[in-house]
């Protein structure tokens, strides 16, 4: 006789995976991966290897010293990874790749319990961690034909230097970070995640339309504000992870808009020419407390 | 307890700094380098030493209820004659500690000793303490400092070191990497040194100040 089996909802199971889910999101990167290398040359793809091997690496190793079960083959590694390479600049030395990989992986992810329990974003929380270490090489931006170019943000904020056109800008020739800069690439990965609802619109709609509102409003060239930094990688990618962003769509929609206000403080009034990754690291902390707000109310007995 | 238990119980098994997490400013401000590290080391050790000595000696006069400000007036003259000889004889140890000299006043190791230990043992133990609590401050801050500098700065007390020069990750001489050396440390302290508290030992019990706290003698929880 079979035994009674009791156990704590859900009882029904979905197919789908944090593997599947991380595959999509994978192949949604794909386009950003291709037009990386067009952009940028070959080194590009040599930096994308070292961060995915040494982030899969490090959760493997990790996982093993402490003696906890082994999530490499979730693919959530891989994507820490192909992310963290998409914020790093092409010349950046292998090393130092490595270094923001292992950060990624062991202090932000698997030191706070792993997958689904990191309260920060690894990718982000490792390029800050990267720009404050290694500021020389993290803010050179050098094209395959060896020109050195500064990113357009930075253009704008100094006033002087040749702004890319808006086409350039589209299609990702400009100065930046590798997988930033092809916005064509970034929003067929995008509407890819929507369409396969591993993401929903929330987020990332909230934090472009609060980007181009704001500078609308303060009288800022739109376009460039939407086509230039990590804005369009962040909207699709970072600030719609599992683990440290609200549950609920309107958490969803807050937490865009808080990125969005956030990053446009830091872009037009701020030190830094770029604040995507700040915005998500600060509403990253947020988080709990917006969930907690927008919590859906129980239909009976929820009244407290 | 012997002298020697006395003593080397600060270097490790209530080593202040990672075990008691006493004194965690001047540790995490001045554990960028070596020669910084050293000169607190010493500054905030002879400080301890002398302040052990003299509360201990007047632990029967000084009354229960004024004891702090008692401490405090006292530490606070030790600090004032350790400045003015460091100002005198190394003046560039001053610049570089900084605010960070007058503050022993306040590092909670000195004030933790007269208050968990001075005040109620002998003279001669309690300068063995303070040379223990000393030497185990010393070490923590020269073990993170020497983390700190060789990687932050590819330096080993100013000397460059030769492959490190050219690749400094400088978010380690900065607060956060200052955080997370700390918090590196006390892991593998905790890892290695220290016996594991049972469930159950959680609270005062299972603290490492409870076999010379007053409250846990009395079989009070301190909140």
């Amino acid at each position: 006789m079979k035994k009674l089996m009791s156990s704590v909802s859900p009882h029904f199971h979905g197919a789908i995976t944090t593997q599947k889910i991380m595959l999509d999101v994978i192949i949604a990167l794909m386009p950003a991966l291709i037009a990386s290398n067009i952009i940028f040359g070959l080194r590009a793809l040599l930096v994308e290897a070292v961060c995915v091997a040494v982030c899969v690496l490090s959760e493997w190793g990790f996982e093993k010293i402490c003696k906890k079960e082994v999530t490499v083959s979730d693919l959530s590694a891989v994507v820490t990874g192909l992310l963290l390479a998409f914020n790093l600049p092409v010349g950046i030395p292998l090393w130092q790749a490595a270094f923001g990989s292992i950060v990624a992986i062991v202090v932000v992810k698997q030191l706070f319990g792993g997958i689904g329990q990191n309260f920060a974003n690894p990718a982000a929380t490792a390029r800050i961690i990267m720009m404050t270490a290694f500021s020389g090489t993290m803010t050179t931006w050098v094209f395959p034909d060896g020109v050195s170019s500064a990113t357009p943000l930075a253009i704008m904020a100094k006033g002087e230097g040749d702004l890319p056109t808006y086409l350039q800008m589209f299609l990702g020739y400009r100065g930046g970070c590798l997988g930033e800069t092809c916005v064509l690439a970034l929003l067929l990965g995008g509407i890819y995640l929507i369409a396969r609802r591993v993401i929903t619109w929330h987020a990332p709609v909230a934090f472009i339309a609060t980007v181009a509102l704001m500078s609308l409003i303060c009288g800022k060239d739109v376009g460039y504000q939407l086509m230039s930094g990590g804005l369009m990688i962040a909207a699709f990618f970072m600030i719609t992870d599992y683990s440290s962003t609200p549950a609920e769509n309107i958490g969803k929609l807050v937490f865009g808009v808080g990125c969005g206000l956030i990053t446009i403080l830091i872009r037009f009034w701020g030190n830094y020419p770029e604040g995507v990754s700040y915005s998500i690291l600060i509403m990253n902390i947020l988080t709990p407390y917006i969930s907690r707000l927008t919590r859906a109310k129980p239909l009976v007995g929820g009244g407290k | 307890m012997n002298q020697l238990q006395n003593f080397s119980k600060g270097l490790i098994k209530e080593n202040p700094v990672l075990v008691l997490i006493l004194g965690t400013c001047p540790t995490l401000a001045t554990s960028t380098s070596v020669t910084g590290a050293l000169g607190m080391g010493a500054a905030a050790t002879i400080v301890l030493l002398c302040s052990n000595i003299v509360i201990s000696a007047l632990r029967k006069i000084i009354p229960d209820k004024v004891r702090i400000p008692c401490f405090i007036v006292l530490i606070a003259g030790f600090v004032t004659m350790v400045q003015m000889l460091v100002k005198a004889f190394a003046p560039a140890l001053d610049a570089s500690l900084g605010i960070y000299l007058p503050l022993i006043v306040v590092n909670c190791i000195i004030l933790g000793r007269a208050e968990m230990f001075a005040q109620k043992n002998k003279v001669l133990d309690s300068a063995v303490d303070a040379l223990g609590m000393g030497a185990g401050f010393t070490l923590a801050l020269c073990l993170m400092a020497t983390i700190r500098e060789v990687f932050g700065a590819g330096t080993f007390m100013g000397m460059e070191i030769p492959v490190l020069i050219d690749n400094k990750i400088s978010i380690m001489t900065m607060a956060p990497g200052g955080f997370f050396v700390f918090g590196l440390l006390i892991a593998i302290v905790n890892k290695f040194f220290k016996n594991k508290p049972k469930k159950k030992d959680f609270g005062c019990a299972g603290c490492p100040s409870a076999a010379i706290c007053r409250k846990a003698e009395l079989g009070e929880e301190c909140a």
